[in-house]
């Protein structure tokens, strides 16, 4: 039973850093049906950000806490930046084209990030500093959980609620739905649409950059390649849970990382892409639109 | 253009023959030694640093006198790293009437040219053969090497383990690769055969940003040391991850992970770990003095087994020396029983033929650097 927890709450940790990649995939995809393959870059880029500035800051003998949040507020500033000019270069000129095309461009993009930072950065693994502070009363569950999760953990869970209710409550959430529903329509009624897909993008690609920060705190190394393996995984998650949903992206990111946790320590980890897959595989022919995902009907 | 290549060969081989034959006329008769290996093709850069490893020890031991007043001369065949070349080239050695043959470089060709060398009594040294059964099968008495064998790594973590830190129940996980699923499957084999149990074994999916199911398995195993065959980046992940849980066994790795990047990036992490890695040679005598020597006779810098031949012609020298003629059976036993020091150590050949006292060393990071186990 112990045994069983510790697994548990290891697929818990992981499921939650696929989730905080997730909800950026998701997010997108739920207002342009577009698959954001540069998401996963992002993430790296915003990682790659605040390992820099965390340097720099660090040499300036700053306290830890100043550092975390200069840091992850530039890497947000920066990775938006990113996002914004990926969707404007990238994706804008293909919309409305076949949705294939901006498909492709997405994966190009993501190979020139990769490429951008192997060369303009280094091709070499770096060590990551932790920015998180270490809980002393998480001391004796170190078994269980470590600060690091307890706190990716919560961030995951806060920004789940907070696009919840941006979605729900807010005049942008509301224009978001309405361009995803129709983008013609919400045009028509006086919606910039362009503006609504900038600021999509800008938020999950600040998403992103919180995710990049917390990944790669917790692993304690960076390389350039990070997004690629992460956003395969953290894709399969949003897909899982019904790509376009938030919670949807959260439950996925859950069901995976319990899935190949519990694989993991039961059968054999040799198999755990095996076991992430084959339940992908299950769930979509149970319901071809992931566990929360809306059915689409055929738009006459 | 590469018969051209064989006739100049043939030349200038006869003329040496001639050559050598007149200046010779009234001298002792002078010791030949073969040294076969890729010296044209694409893997010429292999060979080619031996031939000028032999010349070098050839030249300092003839300068000096030679061998029990005879001198030493060198018969130079290429194999191309060809198995049917190599025979050919092992043909003409054999008429050539040599003592003893230092290569060849690559393993297949070795194997080919083995069983000639073995029918004709000739003692064979190669300093770049990796391939284990060449020794470990015992069909060629007369085979020796100055490298160790592709599983050494492995024997020599599974003896450390086992013998030195006496761990009874270990991990062993790798990274699916050929590199490191081959180490840990021999760590395995050979941990097992010292006794020590084997609960958990399995690969890992490397580049994952989260390894703590698997680290709890570990702990579950309740076993007293981690064996890893792969690389550092995933090794620093695991070891972060098993150090935050508590876990403070022994973490035993290769030479994947025996990079000075493990250490930058596992940081205090690093501390304590063990990984096997070629011997150090850098710190050698001997082995400066060689490489200074290649650059003042040959105005380059030494290239691939260049040490390792020069240990070769050194410790083949040394053994007819001590056996006092070039019969066969002494030359064997001499380089069975006697140590010599040359640049890759203070080393011997075991009964298989296996170097000893050069090879894979254990290092432990200690205060953020890898130091030798002695």
């Amino acid at each position: 039973m112990e045994y069983f927890l510790k697994l548990f709450l290891s697929g818990t940790a992981k499921g939650s850093i696929y989730a905080l990649i997730a909800l950026g995939y998701t997010m997108v995809y739920g207002i342009i049906q577009l698959i954001n393959f540069a998401h996963g870059e992002i993430y790296m880029i915003g990682g790659f950000t605040a390992l820099i500035l965390g340097g720099f800051f660090f040499s300036n003998s700053m306290p830890v806490w100043l550092v975390l949040l200069f840091s992850v507020l530039l890497s947000i500033i920066y990775a938006s930046a990113f996002g914004y000019t990926i969707e404007k270069i990238a994706y804008r000129p293909l919309r409305g084209k076949p949705r294939l095309s901006a498909l492709i461009s997405a994966i190009g993009v993501s190979i020139v990030l990769q490429n951008f930072v192997l060369l303009a950065q280094t091709e070499k693994f770096m060590p990551f500093p932790s920015y998180l502070p270490e809980f002393s009363w998480l001391q004796p569950y170190k078994e269980y959980i470590n600060s690091t999760q307890l706190i990716i953990l919560g961030v995951t869970a806060i920004i789940m609620v907070f696009l919840t209710l941006l979605i729900k409550f807010t005049r942008i959430g509301k224009a978001m739905r309405a361009t995803a529903q129709d983008m013609h329509m919400a045009q028509l009624v006086g919606v910039d649409v362009n503006q609504v897909i900038s600021v999509t993008f800008i938020i999950g690609s600040s998403l992103a950059a919180i995710g990049g920060v917390l990944i790669c705190s917790y692993m304690g190394q960076i390389n350039y390649y990070i997004g690629f393996v992460a956003g395969i995984k953290a894709f399969v998650a949003a897909v899982l849970g019904g790509i376009g949903s938030i919670p949807g992206a959260v439950l996925g990111s859950f069901i995976l990382g319990w899935t190949e946790s519990l694989g993991t320590g039961y059968i054999s980890s040799d198999y755990e892409d095996a076991f992430a897959f084959v339940i992908l595989i299950v769930i979509l022919l149970i319901k071809p639109d992931g566990i929360l995902g809306r059915t689409q009907r055929q738009k006459v | 253009m590469k018969r051209t290549y064989m006739l100049l060969a043939v030349f200038a081989l006869a003329g040496l023959m001639v050559f050598s034959g007149a200046q010779n006329a009234f001298a002792a008769p002078t010791i030949k030694i073969g040294v076969a290996g890729a010296h044209t093709g694409d893997l010429a850069s292999y060979g080619l640093p031996s031939v000028n490893a032999a010349k070098l020890v050839v030249k300092n031991i003839n300068d000096k006198g030679g061998i029990n007043g005879q001198k030493v001369e060198l018969v130079i065949e290429d194999d191309q790293c060809k198995p049917e070349l190599a025979t050919n080239a092992a043909a003409k050695l054999v008429s050539a009437k040599v003592v003893a043959v230092i290569g060849h470089i690559c393993s297949g060709a070795t194997k080919a040219a083995l069983g000639i060398y073995k029918d004709s009594k000739i003692v064979t040294i190669s300093p770049s053969a990796t391939n284990p059964p060449l020794t470990q099968s015992g069909e060629y008495p007369n085979f020796f090497r100055t490298i160790a064998p592709d599983d050494a790594q492995a024997k020599l973590a599974a003896t450390f383990l086992a013998k030195t830190l006496k761990l009874k129940k270990i991990a062993v996980l790798h990274d699916k690769g050929d590199y490191g699923k081959g180490f840990a499957e021999l760590v395995k084999q050979y941990a097992e055969e010292y006794g020590v149990q084997v609960p958990l074994f399995e690969g890992i999916n490397p580049g994952a940003p989260d390894y703590s199911a698997v680290v709890n398995k570990i702990s579950n195993a309740k076993v007293d040391g981690v064996v890893w065959g792969g690389y550092h980046p995933e090794a620093s992940k695991l070891v972060q991850q098993m150090k935050d849980k508590g876990m403070n066994i022994p973490f035993i790795s290769d030479d994947g992970v025996k990079d000075n990047t493990f250490i930058e990036v596992a940081g205090k992490y690093a501390e304590g770990v063990y990984a096997t890695g070629p011997t150090d040679t850098s710190t050698n005598a001997l082995a400066i003095k060689a490489i200074e020597e290649h650059k003042k006779t040959f105005g380059t810098e030494p290239g691939a087994f260049f040490l390792n031949a020069y240990a070769a012609t050194q410790a083949l020298l040394n053994a007819i020396e001590k056996a006092g003629s070039t019969d066969y059976n002494k030359i064997v036993a001499a380089l069975k029983s006697n140590y010599v020091d040359t640049p890759l150590g203070h080393i011997s050949f075991d009964q298989k033929g296996d170097i000893i006292g050069f090879g894979f060393s254990v290092y432990q990071v200690k205060n953020g650097v890898f130091v030798e186990l002695k």
